[in-house]
């Protein structure tokens, strides 16, 4: 019981939230509800709205239109107070390079009103979560990519958010430091941090979120569970073939449960009959193919199309 | 901290030994004041005025654009109203420590004639405030460095060379003393040089209430113009 009341508790619940730039409208009429202890997911391609949607959580951006409230408190009369018991690591470092890593926590737990005694200790597990203690004395400037996001999210943690707000957490890090980060985040989650993370990488958002949502110039098209939405929108299997073979095309598409997509020199089959795929390719012994169970990706491309965005 | 050492306290005490000391030789007294004192009670305030000035200017844009300071700082508990505020004291901070060193300086040289001196330290903050608020409203609206040269140029120079520092207001045509009287810099050279020289100050609320005013007015102009720059 206690389990239900805890799991359903809103923390994020926006209402048809609307952001306008002058007359372009960026976040359409957008409802995201996020409960305590989930990590929610908002994926879309460059320029869907997935930033202005964080802003304006934070209070940093107007509201347009629309409800927004966190921690049941109402967006923007409470921006101070929300973001008081919020972390954010933002799409683009702004750590102070005035400064060296171990001040630029303790600057930031200024902000947030603690006390000294508080903020050592603070400091030194944080440093030890995000696995730079041995850096604690050095300039942001001689961080590398990797480290000085590590040291973001470490700032975020400072003052022990309830909520913790991400903004491509992992974009332009190498694998070792990226399934770091991963790790963490459900370490986190199992202290029972509520998340609120964008990302473009779709590995990140199946491997990471309970629930999310695929934004699209300013909509929300999709949203459910990763496995809800690979269900819902595509065939389980995925055939990539490295060639256009007209007659095995012919063939392939006359299946039930299957489609079909060319891209440049691949033709992509999404099937749920595998085996009498298979069999058809196994017709052309030199024909080279890949098969792999569908996954977040081709949900994505499939409801947010491939023409190349900003 | 080099350079802006170099301009707030360096190039203040360059006029003071090579005009105090050159130009002093020729002019004598003004108004009964060894030129050398009557320069140093100028040089003291204009210190404060270029600190501020530069400090509201070209730091405060660097941390405000490219590193996203301020950024950071609004995700957190912190209002512009809060950095706005935090800024303007820290360029009066900086305006009395450069101020103060001008004021010791010129002390040791013998330029200062009254214990009552003290008195221009709080007087360095309040004019770092006023100073810092003008400057900031003109970062909040700044795309980049290149617009300080104007204001530096267009309004610090001619104040600099127009509001007392070198020779008395009086002494100015007709058509510009009421201008320069009433600029703010004028104000505080008002305050420091009596207390600097000796002598009385006319009108010290006046003074004191006209760079209160300029500051506020700064201060709430330019929480209005960075709220509308950064929250949008
Ligand atoms: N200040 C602004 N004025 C006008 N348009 C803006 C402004 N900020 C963002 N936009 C536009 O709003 C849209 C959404 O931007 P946003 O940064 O929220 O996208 P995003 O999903 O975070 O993209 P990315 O993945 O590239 O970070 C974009 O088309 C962008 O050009
Ligand atoms: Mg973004």
């Amino acid at each position: 019981m206690i389990e239900q009341t805890q799991i359903s508790t809103p923390i994020i619940q926006a209402e048809k939230l609307v952001k306008q730039f002058g007359q372009t409208e960026v976040v359409s009429a957008i409802d995201i509800n996020v409960s305590k202890g989930q990590c929610f997911g908002i994926l879309g391609p460059n320029g869907a709205g997935k930033t202005t949607t964080i802003r304006m959580m934070l209070g940093q951006s107007p509201i347009s239109d629309g409800q927004l409230t966190i921690f049941g408190l109402q967006q923007p009369q409470n921006a101070a107070e929300i973001r008081y018991r919020c972390g954010v690591v933002p799409q683009q470092d702004n750590l102070d390079p005035d400064f060296t890593v171990s001040e630029n926590l303790k600057i930031y737990a200024r902000y947030f009103g603690m006390d000294s005694t508080q903020i050592e200790r603070r400091i030194e597990q944080l440093l030890g979560f995000v696995e730079l203690t041995d850096k604690a004395n050095t300039r942001i400037d001689s961080l590398s990519g990797g480290m000085k996001r590590r040291l973001s999210i470490a700032r975020a943690l400072i003052n022990n958010p309830e909520l913790l707000i991400l903004d491509e957490p992992t974009t332009g890090l190498d694998p070792q430091v990226r399934h770091m980060i991963w790790a963490r985040l459900r370490q986190l989650k199992k202290y029972g941090k509520t998340i609120l993370l964008t990302t473009h990488y779709l590995e990140e958002a199946e491997r990471l979120c309970d629930m999310l949502v695929i934004m699209d110039k300013g909509r929300i098209i999709a949203q459910g569970s990763p496995k809800q939405l690979i269900l819902e929108y595509v065939e389980p299997h995925v055939f990539e073939i490295r060639a256009h073979v007209k007659s095995l095309s012919e063939k392939i598409g006359s299946l039930a449960n299957t489609s079909m997509e060319i891209i440049g020199d691949s033709t992509y089959v999404y099937t749920a009959e595998q085996n009498s795929v298979i069999a058809l390719l196994q017709s052309e012994p030199e024909l080279e193919y890949y098969h792999r169970p569908g996954n977040l990706e081709d949900v994505f491309l499939k409801l947010t199309g491939r023409e190349l965005r900003d | 901290m080099g350079p802006s050492l170099l301009i707030n306290f360096g190039e203040p005490f360059l006029y003071l030994l090579g005009l105090g000391f050159g130009l002093g030789q020729f002019v004598g007294d003004i108004n009964g004041v060894p030129y050398l004192v009557f320069l140093a009670s100028g040089m003291v305030a204009f210190s404060a005025t270029n600190t501020a000035s530069f400090e509201a200017l070209y730091s405060v844009f660097t941390r405000m654009v490219p590193q996203r300071t301020y950024e950071a700082m609004l995700a957190t508990p912190l209002t512009v109203d809060d950095i706005v505020a935090g800024e303007m004291l820290w360029c009066a901070t900086k305006s009395l420590i450069s101020g103060t060193a001008i004021l010791v300086v010129a002390a040791l040289l013998g330029a200062v004639s009254s214990f009552s001196a003290v008195l221009v330290i709080p007087i360095l903050f309040l004019t770092g405030l006023c100073f810092s608020g003008l400057a900031l409203m003109m970062t909040a609206v700044s795309r980049s460095y290149d617009f300080f040269n104007y204001y530096m140029t267009l309004f610090i120079t001619p104040m600099f060379l127009f509001c007392g520092v070198f020779y008395p207001i009086e002494t100015l045509p007709d058509f510009l003393e009421p201008v320069a009287r009433n600029l703010p810099l004028a104000h505080t050279i008002e305050l420091t040089r009596p207390l600097i020289a000796g002598g009385t100050i006319d009108n010290p609320l006046l003074h004191l209430l006209a760079l209160s005013l300029f500051a506020l007015v700064g201060y709430y102009i330019a929480v209005v113009l960075i709220r509308r720059r950064l929250i949008i």
